[in-house]
């Protein structure tokens, strides 16, 4: 059974959202997107001061298996990505919702998270596959 | 629901993710895929590839069948427990499959064909087998495990009887030999030493239990697929089909034209191919930057003309990309792949990339 923590956010593309206190909000891959994938051997992130729109695509992580695209579950400015997935991937197999966070991204307008799934929710996304 | 290896229910309880492969449930990994790879370069893994078909021939014509059906030559093999590595032609020189073939007694052959084409193989066999009254049994009642790496063998041999054991020990580098109620031989798909075990499906699952507890790591067919691509290996219908002949897969070698009598099928169109020249041919490629080759993919040769992945994948062992293509015949040493729209430089190399735990390529 993969983890799902209650106090997240969720995308159907199985990304996680975490509001952080200042504000800012981090994102990762869900704990049943890294067991779908495998093992990741690498991932792409985005450049910081990137603004994206809500699902657009801005990160690509490749497991031995296959590349996946990332979609942004909020519209927002890129304002950190996590370094530590260059050279090790794997954190996001080991650890998807702690060390395997994948960027920071400041809300262009605030409860945009709103739209976005509960754990309970997301829980019957990932059942379905 | 695909079908079940008699070790389906302890893939599940040592926690395996099981993925359809060619309409058999199979573990692709028990945990990390990568960890499993490295398990076999450095120390034992055992997968279960009882998905795989054995067909036991016997008749005092066997040899004959064969010689016809095989682009090898069983003429070959004269000491009892040799194996052979073939292909299986149909007229126009297509691969019908690629297959073992151990020779055990005059009149009694063994062949392990791959699990997607068992059907045809069978049709196909059985029809040319008739007309030389060669028997044909599958066995279904036997499981298969391949047990890989540097310390298989030794593993192994803890789990046998003395006789047995030593009888093991003494297998030369593709042989096999039945040794009380186990075949064992010594092949296998990774580039690493180590046996391929039939044994009676009821043993299995108890041999794989005392295989862990010595010290040999559940591997999935993840982890089997990245060695066999590290080890240079082709996979039927990724790497060669019926719509592609030995000499454009990498596989001239399993090709015995000599003794110039024996008419096997496809030699015709092989002979025709071979005086011509063959337009494609198989080559390694090698990525250096961050992304990763996968079949399909289009590769753009300098000067002119493109070729096609068959087989890409991440090694572990190189940290990098590397893959099979199939090519123009004059394609030099750098080409490019399209890999998700971009255009990337890739060296063309000669496999294998690893053998025995070495990588034999430049990074």
């Amino acid at each position: 059974m993969s983890k799902i923590p209650p106090e997240l956010k969720y995308t159907s593309s199985h990304e996680w959202l975490k509001e952080l206190p200042d504000g800012n909000v981090e994102v990762g891959i869900s704990d049943h997107a890294q067991e779908a994938l495998g093992d990741l051997v690498f991932v792409e992130l985005p450049e910081i001061g990137r603004q994206l729109a809500a699902g657009e695509a801005c990160a690509v992580v490749e497991s031995v298996k296959a590349a996946s695209d990332i979609y942004a579950p909020v519209a927002g400015t890129v304002t950190a990505v996590n370094e530590q997935l260059t050279r090790t991937p794997e954190l996001v197999n080991r650890d998807p919702y702690g060390g395997g966070w994948m960027m920071r991204l400041k809300p262009a307008t605030p409860a945009t998270a709103a739209a976005l799934l509960s754990a309970a929710d997301y829980q019957a996304v990932a059942d379905e596959g | 629901m695909g079908r079940h290896t008699c070790l389906y229910d302890l893939h599940l309880a040592l926690g395996a993710r099981m993925v359809d492969f060619n309409g058999w449930d199979m573990p692709v990994a028990y945990g990390s895929q990568i960890d499993e790879h490295h398990a076999v370069r450095r120390a034992a893994g055992v997968f279960d590839i009882s998905h795989m078909c054995v067909v036991d021939l016997s008749g005092a014509r066997t040899r004959e069948l064969l010689a016809g059906l095989l682009a090898n030559d069983v003429g070959r093999l004269s000491i009892a427990g040799r194996a052979l590595y073939s292909c299986m032609l149909n007229d126009h020189a297509g691969v019908i499959d690629d297959l073992i073939a151990y020779y055990l007694a005059e009149d009694y052959f063994r062949l392990v064909v791959n699990a997607g084409t068992r059907d045809k193989d069978m049709a196909w066999i059985g029809a040319h087998a008739e007309r030389l009254d060669v028997k044909l049994l599958e066995r279904r009642d036997l499981a298969m495990l391949a047990v890989q790496g540097p310390q298989a063998r030794e593993r192994c041999a803890t789990l046998l009887n003395s006789e047995a054991a030593c009888g093991a020990m003494a297998l030369k580098p593709f042989f096999g030999a039945q040794l009380g109620e186990w075949f064992i031989a010594r092949t296998g798909y990774t580039g690493e030493d180590g046996f391929e075990i039939m044994l009676p499906a009821g043993e299995a699952g108890s041999v794989w239990q005392r295989l862990n507890a010595a010290g040999v790591r559940s591997c999935g067919l993840g982890a089997r697929d990245t060695l066999r691509l590290e080890a240079g290996l082709n996979l039927y219908g990724n790497d060669m089909d019926e719509q592609t002949q030995p000499f454009e897969s990498g596989l001239g070698w399993t090709v015995a034209f000599e003794p110039p009598g024996r008419d096997f099928i496809g030699r015709a169109a092989l002979e025709q191919i071979r005086a011509h020249g063959s337009e494609r041919k198989q080559v390694g490629l090698v990525l250096d930057e961050r992304a990763v080759l996968r079949s399909h993919q289009r590769v753009l040769v300098e000067g002119g003309g493109e070729g096609e992945v068959t087989s890409g994948t991440f090694s572990p062992m190189l940290g990098r990309s590397i893959g099979l293509a199939r090519v123009p015949a004059a394609t030099a040493d750098a080409v490019q792949v399209e890999v998700r729209g971009r255009l990337l430089p890739a060296r063309v190399v000669q496999p294998p990339f690893v053998r025995h735990g070495r990588v034999l390529i430049a990074t």
